[in-house]
This record gives C-alpha cells, structure tokens and sequence, in this order.
C-alpha cells in the first residue's frame, strides 16, 4: 500500500493529577496527522477548545496509530469537516469511495484544496464514518454502487513501462484506441 | 468503432507500468472513476489505477468482491491461464520474456537457426524462380 501523507491516531490524555482533583477525567480523541508529534500537538489545541486544560498542566496517557481494519474492501466514506475560507469558517460533508480511511481522508485533503484553494492547516475533521450503501447522499458516489457496472476505458495511455526507458522521439503516432 | 473490453468485475486485466509490471489480474471490484480493486491469485488483492491497466478480452464470472478461493476455482473453469497463453498477444510476451532471457549461447543458437531458416527459404524461392523462367 503507498504511504499516507495523513494518519488516523488515538489521543488519551488528562489533566495532571491536582490536591484538588485526584482522579481528573479522561479525555480520548481521533485525530489525522502526519506523524505523532503532531496529533499530541492537536489533541492539546482540540482539547483546550473543549475543557480548562492546557500541555502545560496535563498528560498524554497514549498515543496509538490506527490501521484499517479491512484494507481490502471497497467502501463508502463520509467525512464531516470544518474548515476556515478567506470569508469564514464554514462545515461541509464529502462522500468518498476508498478502501482505507486514510485514503478516503487524504482524498478529502487533495479535493479541498483543489476545489476550495483550503490548506489543510484550515481544515477540521469532525467526523468520519463508513456509510452504507443505501445511506450515501452524493450522485458522484451512488453511480458506482450498481452491482452490473461497467464502462469503457476511452483513452489508451501509451507510455513505457519505466520512466528510464522514455524517449524523446517515437516512429509512429500512437494509437489511443483500447 | 464501439467498445469491445469494458472495465466490469471479472475482467482480466494487464498492469502494464509499476512494480507489478506484467502481471494478470482480474478486476474484483471498482472503487471510483479512476481506480479498481484487483486481484490475482499469488497477490495481495490492492486498488490499481485504470492507467496502469490495459484491459483483455477474457472475461471471467465472479460476484463482486469474492473470496480468494472463489476467484481461483473461477479462474481454473474459466481457464484463464490456458486462454491467455493461447491468444496471440498472450503468446508475443512469453516470446518477448524468452528474448529476453537468451544468454550469449543462446543468441548464437538462435543466429545459426536463422541462417538455416533463411537458407531453406532461399533454395525454394530458387525452385520457384527455376519453374517460372
């Protein structure tokens, strides 16, 4: 599987230990980052927007990167996102076809900057969740659910099978035709 | 000029670019416009772009997304492997891959067999030429 940018991992933290408060509650958090420095990071900054906690005065009790659980399945995806725009903060929900989370999340990544210039540090994940196929709102999804599908590959890429064996000049005109 | 080899679950495939280069696979299940999932009996069954595919004209029946046993006896009762071998394009590539293996002794068994090729060649086309002057 190619590497992704974006992981999905686990947060559990709390605040520290007071005279106060004993047994302070435990907080767990999935967040996507590119690395774990990073989601302890976010995990502080999501935390501090929800309770009077900040890293100074609380603990990460486990870091843990979640892996897909079935890799080889095709499912529907739909994330739930907040994200800021030049004139606001705004929520949107996108459905994608994937195999793995982490896949659909890196796509949902790659389409909000292509389709809304946002830079992934302006773009909150709410939610993710695996939508069954009769729950899926997207026309863009929906077309692949039909069990007979098919469809022709219109244009041929001719190419060489390695970048080392690329030449500049060819003899003939390829045919583009499958 | 209308489609004949359709992307369809069940379709065999050839990855023609990439680390799996050469390989036969069969379309098990099509994730969105530009991606399927593919497998083959000896691989890990992974998403493939349709770039990196050329599609072929076998086609095998299986439900969408089988298990790896149900697609191997799909594949035995199709008979794939047979069927790839057979057509000609299947045929060009092990002729290829033989090429390619040839080491020196080889090569210089395949030169005299030419010239001998050639030589028989020559002497009919002389007969023919004999019988038309």
């Amino acid at each position: 599987m190619v590497s992704f940018r974006f992981h999905q991992y686990q947060v559990v933290g709390r605040a520290l230990p007071t005279p106060g408060d004993e047994q302070p509650k435990i907080y767990r958090m999935k967040l996507w980052a590119t690395n774990e420095v990073r989601a302890k990071s976010k995990f502080w900054y999501f935390l501090r927007k929800l309770k009077k906690v900040k890293k100074s005065n609380g603990q990460i009790l486990a870091l843990n990167e979640i892996f897909e659980r079935y890799p080889t399945v095709v499912k529907n995806y739909g994330i739930w996102l907040r994200y800021q725009s030049r004139t606001g903060y705004h929520n949107m929900y996108k459905e994608f076809r994937d195999t793995t989370l982490n896949g659909a999340v890196e796509q949902m990544y790659d389409e909000m900057a292509s389709r809304h210039r946002v830079r992934s540090p302006c773009i909150q994940i709410i939610k993710t969740a695996t939508v069954p196929n009769d729950m899926c709102k997207r026309e863009n999804t929906k077309q692949f659910h039909d069990e007979k599908i098919r469809f022709p590959l219109i244009f041929k890429k001719v190419r060489p099978p390695s970048r080392v064996l690329k030449t500049t000049f060819k003899a003939s005109r390829p045919n583009l035709f499958m | 000029m209308t489609f004949k080899r359709f992307v369809e679950i069940g379709r065999v495939a050839l990855i023609n670019y990439g680390k799996e280069y050469g390989r036969l696979v069969v379309i098990v299940d099509i994730i969105d416009q530009n991606r399927a999932l593919v497998d083959a009996p000896d691989m890990v069954r992974c998403q493939i772009n349709f770039k990196r595919l050329a599609l072929t004209d076998i086609k095998i029946d299986i439900p969408k997304s089988p298990k790896k046993k149900t697609l191997i006896a799909a594949m035995e009762a199709a008979d794939v492997k047979n069927r790839w071998e057979k057509s000609s394009w299947g045929r060009k590539l092990i002729v290829q891959k033989k090429r390619a293996s040839l080491n020196d002794f080889d090569r210089f068994k395949v030169m005299l067999a030419k010239i001998k090729r050639g030589g028989v060649v020559k002497q009919e086309l002389a007969k023919l030429k004999k019988q038309a002057a």
